[in-house]
């Protein structure tokens, strides 16, 4: 018989029981629709934390103080376990693989600006911190190698501190306190919003390094160092580059462990990533699970069909169809079903998925492959689940069938 | 020429503990252009012949040869395909698809044939409705049709393909009588056009339409003779 036929047939038989086929069907849809509505989550929130980690800087490492053996008992003496600005020197002189290196000096203060004041971080960094962050300016200007060695009272305020501390106002010129010190703001940052973890990073005053080190700091340690590599591919490189240079510099004598250590952004995206992708695996699984129930459904229903469509099959072996054409048309009629209710699932799995992302702020990527796989899988379904019906269909002997009330 | 030769067919049934011998022996050949009805009390093993001739059932013993081929040595398949090029089957039950038109009902065995000529499944079908005289009921479903009309879709769905043969097991049982007589009609008129029909019925009235008389009795043949056209009963 030829497709078409075979097809139109499939869907006659289908619209004849609309209610029940819908019925049917629901065990896909659901199972669809969560498979759907979980990948285009998961990976939603996966491209977010890459996006993130990328807007921070793919070739960027981050040295902190102490050892990575965090809580372990550290043996050794003498040797104090902070970053100074001799470190800083030292990773700007020396390394080839090393393109920006800035100190990150962090503290929590209370700003005030005339009656307003605000509770925020002050970053105390140096120049190239602009160009390590990827931070663009959107007014004003970043200070400069000259504020620095003046150990200047300038500020650069990120955009949630200007809305708080001047809503609607352009605060380039203006003076703000920052520990009863007077800072006066040259330039505004453009947004980079919530960091994956959904912290503000626009919450953030920049200032000086100099002068956090020396007028804000009361001598407290550098927090972390931010170097960035001259480009992703020296990555490993730069990292041994940093780590030779700080161990001289600490005078670490040879099998002593660094007192620092080092991390790269690729680390926390595989990271992040190994987290989202088990979970997505695990509620896959659940939604897997519902999919085959979905399946165990359709079977069901198939072997109804059959058993209230002998007399047919009867009649159309009568005429002449083979065992064969018998099957393939229960086939096709099951997996119809089958992606009808994949089709429908998908849809529902869509639509879910971006009502929670808005609802959540997180980003939805529906990719096309997950719908071809879906598409695929649902019409492998059918198969499965409707070849054991179809197979009974095809056996069955035509004088009985045509027999059969 | 030959249509049908069968040689010494048997055909035993296994009912749990007991045999039940449907056909015992039967030997019996038809020319083409034959108008046979087959005659003989209930239980007397007609329909067990009509499944076998008609390839829906195969014999425990014996030979069956439809035009020269071997129907004996046969698997499904080539059954099916038999069933599908050779013979059209007509039923006591019509046996239409319900909810599908006339002419799709007319249409089915062309959709399973294995070879296709140039013409279009839906002009074969249009003529075969034609020759039944049901030209104007092509788009009606079995529901929408009498039992008389039902009976000529079946005709026709039979016709379609050109069989050797046409088989009919008791197509007029369901029928009142006036409706019989049309349906013999169709017969006549088809087997004028050189079509070889064999018909089952237990009526002397309806069997006396056939021009050779077939009576069975428990599994055998016990008598065949040709009706004497003068004897035969003319429709009023
Ligand atoms: N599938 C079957 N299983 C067992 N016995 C059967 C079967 N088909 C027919 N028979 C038996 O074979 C005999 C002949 O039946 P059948 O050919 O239907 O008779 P008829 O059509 O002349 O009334 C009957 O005794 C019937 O019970
Ligand atoms: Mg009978």
């Amino acid at each position: 018989m030829k497709w078409q036929k075979l097809i139109k047939v499939a869907f006659q038989s289908i619209l004849k029981n609309r209610m029940r086929s819908l019925l049917t069907m629901l065990g896909i849809i659901i199972g669809v629709a969560s498979v759907i509505a979980l990948v285009g989550l998961g990976q939603g929130s996966q491209a977010d934390i890459e996006k993130q980690v990328s807007s921070m800087g793919t070739n960027l490492l981050i040295i902190h103080q102490g050892s990575s053996f965090s809580g372990g008992v550290r043996g050794g003496t003498g040797t104090q376990a902070s970053l100074s600005m001799e470190d800083v020197a030292a990773l700007r002189e020396k390394p080839l693989t090393i393109q920006y290196v800035s100190p990150v000096i962090r503290l929590n203060e209370q700003v005030i600006a005339g009656k307003k004041n605000w509770n925020t971080a002050i970053e105390g960094v140096s120049q190239s911190y602009l160009n390590i962050r990827n931070y663009r300016l959107s007014r004003g200007s970043f200070f400069t190698p000259r504020d620095i060695k003046a150990k200047a009272k300038v500020a650069v305020l990120g955009k949630t501190v200007v809305d708080e501390l001047f809503p609607g106002q352009d605060p380039v010129g203006t003076r703000i306190r920052i520990r009863n010190v007077p800072f006066v703001v040259v330039g505004v940052l453009g947004s980079k919003g919530q960091t994956a973890m959904g912290s503000d990073q626009d919450d953030v005053i920049l200032v000086p390094d100099t002068t956090a080190f020396y007028r804000l700091s009361d001598g407290k340690a550098i927090r972390a160092i931010m170097v960035s590599a001259v480009s992703e591919d020296l990555m490993t490189d730069a990292e041994a580059d940093v780590r030779k240079v700080l161990r001289h510099a600490h005078k670490l004598p040879e099998g002593e462990e660094d007192d620092f250590h080092v991390r790269s952004q690729t680390e926390l995206i595989s990271v992040a990533s190994k987290v989202t992708g088990t979970l997505t695996a695990l509620l896959s699984a659940i939604a897997g699970v519902s999919l085959l129930v979905g399946g165990i459904g359709i079977m069901n229903i198939m072997l109804v069909s059959v058993t209230e469509r002998t007399r047919e099959i009867g009649i159309r072996m009568a005429i002449g169809a083979r065992g064969g054409d018998i099957l393939i048309q229960f086939l096709i009629e099951a997996v119809i079903l089958s992606l009808i209710g994949g089709i429908f699932g998908i849809m529902a799995g869509v639509g879910i998925a971006f009502g929670i992302g808005k609802a959540t702020g997180t980003s939805v990527v529906v990719s096309t492959w997950v719908i071809l796989a879906t598409v695929i899988f649902t019409a492998s379904v059918g198969v499965f689940f409707g070849f054991y019906p179809a197979k009974k269909a095809s056996a069955l002997n035509p004088i009985e069938a045509l027999r059969y009330e | 020429m030959d249509v049908i030769v069968l040689e010494n067919i048997h055909k035993v049934f296994r009912l749990g503990g007991e045999t039940v011998r449907a056909l015992n022996g039967v030997s019996l050949t038809i020319h083409k252009g034959e108008y046979v009805a087959v005659m003989g009390a209930s239980g007397s093993g007609k329909s067990t012949l009509m499944n076998v001739l008609g390839c829906l059932d195969q014999a425990s013993m014996g030979g069956y040869r439809l035009e020269g081929l071997c129907v004996t040595a046969m698997n499904k398949h080539q059954l099916a395909d038999v069933r599908n090029s050779k013979i059209g089957f007509v039923f006591q039950g019509f046996n239409l698809l319900p909810r599908t038109s006339a002419l799709e009902n007319v249409e089915l065995p062309l959709l399973y044939s294995r070879h296709s000529s140039g013409v279009s499944h839906r002009d074969k079908a249009r003529s075969a409705l034609d020759k039944v005289g049901l030209s104007d009921r092509m788009d009606h479903h079995p529901n929408q049709l009498s039992g008389g009309q039902q009976q000529r879709v079946a005709i026709a769905r039979a016709l379609v393909n050109d069989p050797a043969i046409i088989l009919a097991d008791e197509p007029t049982g369901n029928l009142d009588s006036k409706t019989t007589l049309d349906i013999l009609s169709v017969f006549k008129s088809l087997n004028d056009k050189g079509i070889t029909l064999i018909m089952v019925t237990h009526e002397p009235d309806v069997a006396s339409h056939a021009k050779r008389v077939i009576t069975m009795r428990d599994g055998i043949i016990i008598d065949d003779r040709n009706v004497d056209q003068k004897d035969r009963v003319v429709a009023p």
